[in-house]
């Protein structure tokens, strides 16, 4: 079975953002795999071990991100593939127009990926891509079995739990409960350097159409800061408008 | 020159901070109030091939080098000092003359199983009469056929109890002196070797500290380690890599108690504004900083050193000294900072205070590192 996994890195959750001319600064930051694609590399690793074949890494980004392949590498994926970011405007449609045409022409009979990733928080790549190569996705996984051709999935639904049963190939989506994602072990991060890693330029890959990001990012900026919050009292009639005057005049939502 | 980690190197270092963070923290002041040594973590170590780390595949090692090894001694002890040890004695005290001195039959048998962590290694040197002064140690060991026959008993052995193999230096002929002494593997299991008291202890709490007893303890001749007479020179060798081992435990209680008086220096409030807004505390933070990078650059020079195949003796003795006191100092510095708050259990910066006292103390007090370091300097 040969099993393909997307990751990313991301910035580590216990970073601080700090934002420099409306640019997040990266200088100093500890970058790991974005922790819900821990899960997919686990699973991914978990059924390779049960139903042999490989277990490609993929991803997409500046070369700092060829750590996170390593990391999943040392884990126990058998080989990577990175695709050089930089200096391109990627949004959510380009990053799935790209994934296509590495994934395309190759054999896979499953793609994970992290439901979201915790820095811009889409959880649209997985999906997008399953579209792009018109097979079947399931999102939110908390459980997958695979007999033969199909796959008995668990899913999260808003809290509520699904059971899916789906043909092969599948791209899933893995969410926190799937698995407790391993740690590389010493022999694992040893021999991880001597597991091959493709490098691919955007502009090496083929593409039906145009790839161009669809969105742009007109500003970054953090939340306003929360105030605490205010009890009204007295009289219930004058509490109410007061409270209509301050949605009016401080809220501005009416 | 290159002071920068390699990814492999910084890999590892996550991996072992991961895991002493999840693994071993949680139940860190518990283990330490109870005295309880947790087999269950040794377990885990083994299965993240931390059992050992700078010996070569052959013999079931991870194949890393040296300097991995104190990276991981280091992140251990940054959150518990007593896993520090337990990883530090079975790896440079048991595993390392084996490996050193040991015949191909030994590595394959002792070596491997340490390695793997099926076995966990502890090197008897001290007895109640003799510390500081090894070679005037009492246990003896005689030629009877085809076995030695080991009596006597050493104190202070740290792993005693939940070891398997057992390095053991007994006298074979006093007459010669500390060239009368060899050295062994013993077997747990072999007749006549039982473990005695467990010490109670002020510092590593739930690491392993016992006597151990030789009663015509037999010995088969295939266990005797290097050769007749050479057993102080395997013991003062081991010691040599042993202390860097100690210093990387020690640079691990200092970064550990520092992390958490910054912690704390931020979060305090006195006066209407966080503590570490004052230059008392900035100046003590400062002190702390320094040491501990000097610390740091002692140890791992040491450990590159013997990485690169050049002497490292002198190096790990003034690593293990200087990490040692830094160690003290800074954990005492961090119960300040903690102020009253820092003297009581509910935060970890006392036991590190207790901990930090014994890297002063074993593999050699610190008095000896200075009397190895002045014998190295006036050796012509
Ligand atoms: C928790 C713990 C774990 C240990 N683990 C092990 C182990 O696994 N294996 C093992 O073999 N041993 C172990 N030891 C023993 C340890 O190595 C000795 O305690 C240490 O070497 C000191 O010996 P001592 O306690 O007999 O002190 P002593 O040698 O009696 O020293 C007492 C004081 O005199 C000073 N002193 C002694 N001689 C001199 C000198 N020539 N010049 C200047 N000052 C001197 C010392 O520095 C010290 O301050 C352990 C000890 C402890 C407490
Ligand atoms: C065992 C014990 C018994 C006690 N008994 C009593 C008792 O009987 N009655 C009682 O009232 N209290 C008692 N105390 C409280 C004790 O007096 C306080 O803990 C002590 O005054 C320090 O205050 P703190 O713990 O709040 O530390 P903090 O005031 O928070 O100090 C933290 C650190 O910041 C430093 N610091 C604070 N302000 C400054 C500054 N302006 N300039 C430079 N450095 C500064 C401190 O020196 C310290 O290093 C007891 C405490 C303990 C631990």
């Amino acid at each position: 079975m040969n099993i393909l996994v997307l990751i990313k890195q991301t910035f580590d959750t216990e970073e601080k953002i700090i934002l420099q001319k409306g640019i997040i600064n990266e200088d100093g930051v500890n970058f790991i795999i974005n922790p819900y694609d821990e899960f997919a590399i686990e699973e991914a690793i978990k059924l390779r071990d049960l139903h042999g074949g490989e277990v490609t890494v993929i991803t997409i980004g500046p070369e700092r991100a060829e750590n996170a392949l390593r990391t999943a590498l040392a884990m126990g994926a058998d080989k990577a593939i990175i695709i050089d970011g930089e200096d391109q405007d990627l949004d959510e449609y380009s990053i799935a127009k790209v994934l296509a045409a590495v994934v395309k022409g190759r054999e896979f009979d499953l793609i994970l990926s992290g439901n979201l990733g915790v820095d811009y928080g889409s959880g649209q790549v997985g999906p997008r891509l399953a579209e792009e190569l018109n097979i079947a996705q399931v999102t939110t996984i908390t459980y997958m079995e695979i007999n033969g051709e199909t796959a008995i999935i668990e899913r999260d639904a808003e809290g509520d739990k699904e059971l899916v049963e789906v043909s092969l190939p599948v791209l899933v989506t893995t969410q926190q409960g799937l698995n407790e994602p391993r740690y590389p072990s010493l022999p694992g991060i040893m021999k991880a350097k001597k597991k091959p890693i493709e490098r691919l330029k955007i502009d090496d890959l083929d593409f039906d159409d145009d790839i161009k990001a669809k969105t742009t990012v007109m500003e970054t900026y953090f939340p306003p800061k929360k105030n605490a919050g205010r009890i009204l009292n007295g009289d219930l009639k004058d509490q109410v408008t007061e409270i209509a005057n301050l949605l009016h005049s401080e809220a501005k939502v009416l | 020159m290159n002071f920068l980690l390699s990814e492999e190197h910084k890999m590892m270092q996550k991996m072992v901070r991961d895991f002493a963070l999840n693994e071993c923290e949680p139940t860190a002041a518990q283990r330490d109030e109870e005295e309880t040594f947790d087999m269950e973590i040794w377990h885990k170590m083994a299965d993240l091939g931390l059992c050992g780390i700078p010996w070569p595949e052959e013999y079931g090692g991870a194949g890393a080098d040296y300097l991995s090894y104190v990276i991981a001694v280091e992140e251990l002890s940054r959150v518990d000092a007593s896993v520090g040890v337990t990883l530090s004695a079975h790896t440079s005290l048991a595993g390392w003359p084996v490996y050193k001195f040991g015949t191909e039959q030994q590595k394959q048998k002792y070596l491997r199983a340490m390695a793997e962590g099926r076995s966990m290694g502890a090197y008897c040197l001290t007895e109640s009469g003799s510390g500081s002064d090894a070679g005037g140690m009492k246990t003896k060991a005689v030629l009877e056929g085809d076995e030695w026959v080991l009596n006597g008993s050493k104190i202070f052995i740290t792993n005693g109890g939940y070891a398997d193999t057992y390095i053991v230096f007994a006298q074979t002929n006093s007459d010669l002196k500390h060239k009368g002494i060899t050295a062994f593997i013993v077997d747990r299991s072999f007749p006549g070797f039982s473990v005695g008291k467990k010490e109670k202890k002020l510092g590593i709490r739930s690491s392993s500290t016992t006597e151990v007893i030789m009663e015509n303890c037999r010995v088969p001749k295939d266990n005797l380690l290097g050769k007749v007479g050479e057993g102080f020179m395997i013991a003062m060798m081991t010691l040599d890599g042993g202390r860097n081992g100690i210093a990387s435990q020690a640079l691990g209680i200092a970064q550990g108690s520092f992390d958490k008086a910054v912690a704390y220096a931020k979060e305090r409030v006195q006066f209407g504004k966080p503590i570490s807004s004052l230059q008392a505390i900035q100046f003590k933070l400062a002190d702390m900083a320094t040491k501990i990078e000097a610390s740091r650059l002692l140890t791992y020079q040491a450990a590159w050193r013997e990485d690169q195949g050049i002497s490292y003796g002198l190096q790990s003795a003034m690593s293990k000294l200087f990490a040692g006191d830094t160690a003290m100092e800074v954990a005492i510095e961090a119960v300040q900072v903690f102020g009253g708050y820092g003297y009581t259990k509910d935060y970890p910066v006392e036991r590190y205070m207790r901990d930090a006292k014994i890297t002063q103390i074993y593999e050699g007090t610190n008095e000896i590192q200075r009397l190895v370091i002045g014998g190295y300097l006036l050796k012509d």
